[in-house]
């Protein structure tokens, strides 16, 4: 037997052995997604780059992959913002600050941050696609004068889904352009209806200068490349992040397959040019 | 290393002998269930004496020789896999804290489900075995993040190989590089002689460890002609290999023709019984499941087999299973094994070892797959995979 004690269990068992990280604090977001804070109960902060992803789990319910959101530039909190979809999810969400949750990483490809310095960014989310975007604009924020237009544009089912509000307008104030749309609302909502990619046309892009990243589901991914291609910009400047079947995190279950690449070690992010033959495939 | 030294049928079982004095459990083939499985075996008297396979698509039984040869079939469904990643296994087990933090983590390395004992070696394996082994272990461990435990597993193997002297109809290691002559790979390669009154086994070396093995094993000089019968004997299984496939071809095939009407005409055979998956040495996809106690205080994550072929395989919460259709589990299989494990890993994921035609229940072939497609085998003018479809 290979027995540990818990705080060099992590160092000593392997990349399938998590780490514990208390819930400090937990905020609901709408009426099934919940944002998590955690720090680690032992060791060094985690620290992550936007993009990247942790597995997850409360003790003994399955774990997940979810993309942290938080902010790269405080590590000692790891953030995580979780919709309750299923078992291990809806566990995560019904726990309570005080608890210790376990968690391996972070895994995975980054936003290309330093790639988009100067260009126009371009940053297309829907639904529960904006937490692991939530980094880069972050980061890209702090970094206000390293980058051109910086512009969101989200879509979120109805008024009620949508997420970080109150953060949404800090981020107008510090320099981000924001388009919201919702698929379907009430009279009292005075946005946007519709589909995001009809923003991509209102937001007057200059496409030569465009650096797209994108993340939500994976037919909205598609239309929005589509109708970014036909205002002109090139695949090799928009980034994807995508989402898969992931149990192990590290290239090795098997599960996260699309065509050549591991989603879970080759991406969630990739450049839409390297995908885009795989992404065209129905069911690959 | 050393010459090649031979070693008469009855000093076999010193080899055992020595295997065990050094604290090795032998794993090799024996007859269980009218099937050759890879079992613990205690020496000889285990092996399938006078016993072969006979092996076509969808079709396994077997046969009496009419000879005393140890080793004288092709393969049965097992392969090292099951010692390398075990079917079952608890990546850990720890105790859950009322906070729910998770402690004292404990791993299985030497006492799993299965009872894998700690030091393997594995006596019988052959070529397409060992290119097997080759590429599992550069999937599982040739990564960023190799699990400890099973690079312990695989860094404690020894394996006896053996040459292969015949070639079942099933077999197509030679198209894909794998076989049927054992090269490398091996701490001690046997070679089987038999004829009316002469039966050994010519022992060659491939390791320091073998070279220990084999000094504790009584063996005498082997001679010319011995010499000779040996390699002679892989060169007879390479004549009698019937199935082929152009491994040169086939990745580019394949990627051009994701939407080929012949996915379609397979999934109408395939049962998506995944028997191809748990059969093939090299398919390594493993689900994960969190089991606990009536208290919930025990924590265990299992680590199982899984196969392409189950539905829940790419299933995504909100999404559902991003293959739906037996045509794109039966394509998602096979372009894995020769096409994507090459951009994944930098290998095939093939080894034409026919397990997963023999073993398929309606003896679906993939080579027969391969050529329908379009990999025909009669050099590069036809084999140039065509425009996308």
């Amino acid at each position: 037997m290979l027995a540990s004690a818990s705080d060099t269990a992590t160092a000593s068992a392997g990349p399938l052995v998590p780490a514990p990280f208390r819930l400090l604090a937990k905020r609901r977001e709408t009426a099934d997604t919940w944002t998590l804070e955690l720090e680690p109960r032992h060791g060094t902060p985690l620290e992550f780059a936007p993009g990247q992803f942790t597995m997850i789990s409360r003790g003994g319910c399955g774990e997940v992959p979810i993309s942290i959101s938080g902010d790269p530039d405080e590590p000692e909190r790891l953030v995580q913002t979780v919709r309750a979809v299923g078992l291990a999810t809806s566990a995560l969400c019904e726990a309570e600050p005080g608890e210790v949750l376990s968690v391996r990483g972070p895994f995975g490809t980054a936003w290309p941050l330093e790639e988009a310095e100067g260009a126009d960014v371009v940053i297309v989310a829907g639904g529960i696609g904006l937490p692991p975007l939530r980094g880069a604009v972050l980061r890209m924020l702090a970094q206000r004068e390293r980058y051109g237009r910086l512009v969101l544009l989200y879509g979120g089912r109805a008024p009620d889904q949508l997420l970080f509000g109150e953060q949404i307008q800090q981020w107008r104030e510090q320099g981000l352009e924001v388009l919201i749309t919702v698929d379907s609302a009430g009279p009292e909502w005075i946005g946007h209806v519709g589909v995001v990619t009809r923003l991509i046309g209102r937001a007057g892009l200059d496409a030569s200068r465009v650096l797209a990243m994108t993340c939500g589901p994976e037919v909205m991914m598609r239309f929005v490349v589509a109708t970014l291609a036909d205002t002109g910009v090139q695949s090799d400047r928009i980034h994807v992040s995508i989402e898969r079947n992931m149990q192990c995190g590290i290239g090795v279950c098997g599960h996260c397959q699309l065509g050549p690449v591991l989603v879970c070690r080759d991406g969630p992010v990739f450049r839409y040019s390297e995908v885009e033959r795989w992404m065209r495939v129905r069911e690959l | 290393m050393t010459d090649d030294r031979v070693i008469a049928r009855e000093d076999l079982d010193a080899l055992f002998d020595a295997l065990h004095r050094c604290g090795y459990t032998v794993v090799g083939p024996t007859v269980r269930d009218s099937t050759i499985r890879l079992a613990e075996i205690a020496g000889t008297r285990d092996l399938p004496a006078g016993v072969t396979d006979e092996q076509e698509a969808g079709r396994y039984r077997l046969a009496q020789r009419e000879d005393a040869a140890l080793f004288g079939f092709n393969l049965g469904p097992d392969s090292l896999k099951r010692w390398q990643l075990p079917p079952d296994r608890t990546v850990w087990r720890a105790r859950r804290k009322p906070d729910g933090e998770l402690t004292d983590f404990s791993t299985d390395a030497r006492s799993g489900p299965a009872g894998m004992p700690d030091r393997i070696a594995y006596i019988g394996a052959r070529a397409c075995e060992l290119h097997a082994r080759a590429i599992l272990e550069r999937v599982l461990l040739g990564g960023n993040h190799p699990d400890p435990e099973l690079r312990e597993r695989a860094d404690a193997l020894i394996v006896i190989a053996v040459q292969c002297g015949e070639a079942g109809p099933t077999c197509f290691c030679a198209s894909m590089g794998a076989g049927p002559k054992v090269t490398s790979g091996y701490d001690i390669l046997l070679t089987e002689l038999l004829d009316a009154d002469h039966h050994v086994f010519i022992a060659a070396t491939g390791s320091v460890r073998g070279e220990e093995l084999l000094a504790e094993v009584p063996t005498r000089r082997a001679g010319s002609e011995e010499l000779a019968a040996a390699r002679a004997t892989p060169a007879r299984a390479a004549e009698q290999i019937q199935r082929k496939l152009d491994a040169d071809w086939v990745k580019e095939l394949l990627y051009a023709h994701l939407e080929h009407p012949e996915w379609e005409s397979v999934a109408q055979r395939c049962l998506t019984c995944g028997n191809c998956t748990m059969v093939c040495p090299t398919c390594f996809c493993t689900s994960v499941e969190d089991v606990t106690d009536l208290t919930g205080e025990q924590v265990e994550r299992r680590q199982q087999w899984d196969s392409c072929f189950a539905v829940d395989h790419s299933y995504m919460h909100g999404g559902g299973p991003a293959r739906q259709s037996a045509r794109s589990r039966y394509r998602q299989w096979m372009t894995h094994k020769l096409a994507s494990w090459d951009d994944q890993f930098g290998t095939s994921g093939c080894v034409g070892c026919g397990r997963c035609i023999t073993w398929c229940p309606v003896g679906i072939d993939i080579t027969e797959e391969a050529q329908a497609i379009g990999a025909v085998t009669h050099g590069p003018a036809r084999a140039t995979p065509a425009k996308e479809d």
